[in-house]
């Protein structure tokens, strides 16, 4: 009987920490969010989207080129990243389906994913900013299109190899060509899975700081020329946490609330849109 | 599979468009690889490799330059960050798969996801404004007044607490590489046969020792996969500890000390690289970083594909 209790002890002490170590992951997000919210919410005002930044120091000011800048850079690198990401990830699961090569680019498109994004900056620099002598926006969005394009490669791969091989040969019986097979049928099968795969690497991208450092850099004015240095709310954020004024700080937990706000809202679509059409995972 | 594209001449344009698009993949890892080694080669001809990962200078007015203080800030943050977080994380997936009820499990889910979305650089605010604070006026001192008294363990804990330090930028790690662990340990506990489970049960096993001696043992690949990857993740982690690791560029014996690692060294001084050896050094400092990594994920990438395939 001994044996037996001290066996039951042993068990519920090890599923106590269990639910303890669960409880902690709950608690940072609790403390991470909560604290980004208190402090963030504080310092939200209409100017901080209406007006550019005050000089340093002084009172006042917005982020407004960070903002655009911010939008201009993520759609920029959407419409470089998604059309090679959704292509690429057509050719593994359809022209490819079965074959080394497919495999193989699954494989480094996996490890690619979690590259460290500050590298691909560093690439990007020696690539697109010092042959042309200086930062500018173009750089940004390139840099994240090459973190966007393996995340939406996989998905789209994923998604398609998810629809069921018999559709193909029901479209192929009726003799349409491959081409239209999987614009007609394979697409629209996996649209939802394509479009969440999208709106998950735009979340991806919109919250990367590090490749944006020394390609689209920081502009302290406001700019939509892309061949320019163009300002970014992540650059700003750790310009102005890292920065010595208060006003900077309050505005640095502003831009951080609202950009959190915005990727963990695309990250709940991205799953709500999973669960709505391919049922409880 | 049937080639039946090769008949019509959309087909085959349509294939070949797709095909490229899949090799950019291949052309971006290539290319970066390529453009790194071009780009450091001055540093490489001028301080080799071993003398290079070896050397702990890092003088920009000397010019001389070495990555061994980026390499030690970079393996001890990622070393205890995965201390901190491995056992958190299965925790995690244990309570995840075999304890939550199940009204429970989809939440917890949810929050861990949610956990990993966030950037980066939040982390690193938060870890500069609220973290720091904490750590320098309760956390530390309480160490050094405890684990800082031990012969020989008191070493790790000397100095001033500042809050600005390995051990911060190692618990801000950690907390942000729990989500990447916890998911992947918990997709590989979910591998494990009820059947087995089931059997185990059935001779009268407590959950804990299920757990211990049937889901532990048949998912060991892919827990190992999981941290490996994290590993990977926790190496070329850039925000999250820039901002609280100090920069600076010295190897100490001290958890309570700031130090650089090749990420943080990158960020803070890329821009302002002022001579063709500086900067030349910095991408030898990201060439290094992304062979590192991309074996680490490599491995990784492996042993979640083995565990995979065994199920």
């Amino acid at each position: 009987m001994d044996i037996v209790r001290k066996r039951k002890i042993e068990s519920f002490v090890a599923l106590t920490l269990s639910t303890l170590a669960a409880m902690s992951g709950l608690f940072w997000l609790v403390f991470i969010l909560g604290d980004v919210l208190i402090h963030g919410i504080g310092a939200l005002n209409l100017g901080l989207f209406l007006e550019d930044p005050a000089p340093p120091g002084i009172e006042g000011g917005g982020l407004r080129n960070a903002f655009v800048g911010q939008l201009l850079i993520t759609l920029c690198a959407t419409i470089i990243g998604v059309p090679l990401g959704v292509l690429g990830g057509t050719f593994l699961a359809e022209y490819a389906r079965g074959r080394k090569i497919a495999r193989i680019i699954s494989i480094l498109s996996d490890i690619m994913v979690s590259v460290p994004s500050i590298v691909v900056g560093t690439f990007i620099y020696a690539v697109l900013v010092k042959p042309l002598g200086h930062f500018n926006g173009w750089a940004g969005a390139v840099a994240l299109a090459i973190i966007m394009v393996p995340v939406v490669l996989r998905t789209t791969e994923d998604m398609l190899t998810l629809v069921p091989w018999t559709l193909r040969e029901a479209a192929f019986a009726l003799g349409a060509p491959y081409y239209k097979v999987i614009i007609q049928v394979v697409y629209r099968g996996a649209a939802a899975g394509i479009l969440t795969g999208i709106l998950l690497s735009i979340a991806r991208v919109a919250g990367e700081t590090a490749p944006l450092l020394f390609t689209s850099f920081n502009n302290s004015f406001f700019s939509v020329n892309m061949n320019e240095p163009i300002s970014s709310l992540t650059v700003t954020i750790f310009q102005y946490a890292m920065g010595p004024y208060d006003s900077w700080h309050a505005q640095a937990w502003a831009a951080s609330l609202i950009i959190t706000i915005f990727i963990l809202m695309l990250t709940i679509a991205g799953r709500l849109i999973i669960r709505w059409r391919y049922g409880k995972r | 599979m049937p080639l039946l594209f090769k008949k019509n001449p959309v087909d085959i344009f349509f294939s070949v468009i797709t095909a490229l698009a899949a090799l950019s993949v291949v052309v971006f890892i290539a290319g970066i690889l390529y453009i790194l080694i071009r780009e450091s080669s001055l540093s490489i001809e001028r301080f080799g490799v071993f003398n290079f990962i070896f050397s702990t200078d890092w003088d920009p007015v000397r010019e001389s330059f070495g990555a061994a203080t980026n390499l030690f800030g970079t393996a001890v943050t990622t070393f205890l960050s995965l201390l901190f977080a491995i056992p958190v994380a299965v925790g995690i997936a244990i309570f995840v798969t075999e304890i939550a009820p199940n009204f429970l499990k989809g939440p917890i889910g949810v929050a861990i996801e949610l956990l990993a979305a966030i950037p980066s650089i939040i982390y690193g605010m938060w870890g500069l404004f609220t973290l720091a604070p904490i750590m320098s006026e309760y956390i530390e001192p309480a160490l050094q007044a405890s684990l800082g008294k031990v012969p020989v363990l008191g070493i790790l804990f000397e100095g001033t607490p500042m809050g600005i330090d390995l051990l911060t930028a190692s618990v801000i790690l950690s907390i942000m590489i729990i989500p990447f662990t916890a998911s992947i340990s918990r997709d590989a506990f979910n591998l494990t046969p009820a059947v087995v489970k089931e059997s185990a049960y059935a001779l009268g096993a407590t959950r804990w020792e299920v757990v211990k001696n049937v889901v532990i043992p048949y998912s060991r690949l892919g827990i190992f996969g999981g941290v490996v990857l994290s590993l990977g993740r926790a190496l070329g982690e850039t925000m999250a500890v820039a901002f609280v690791l100090g920069n600076n560029h010295q190897i100490t014996s001290s958890l309570l000390d700031a130090a650089a690692t090749i990420t943080v060294t990158l960020a803070n001084e890329f821009t302002e690289a002022d001579t063709d050896l500086y900067l030349s050094s910095l991408f030898y400092l990201a060439l290094i970083l992304f062979v590192l990594s991309f074996i680490t994920l490599a491995i990784a990438k492996i042993f979640l594909l083995r565990a995979e395939r065994r199920s």
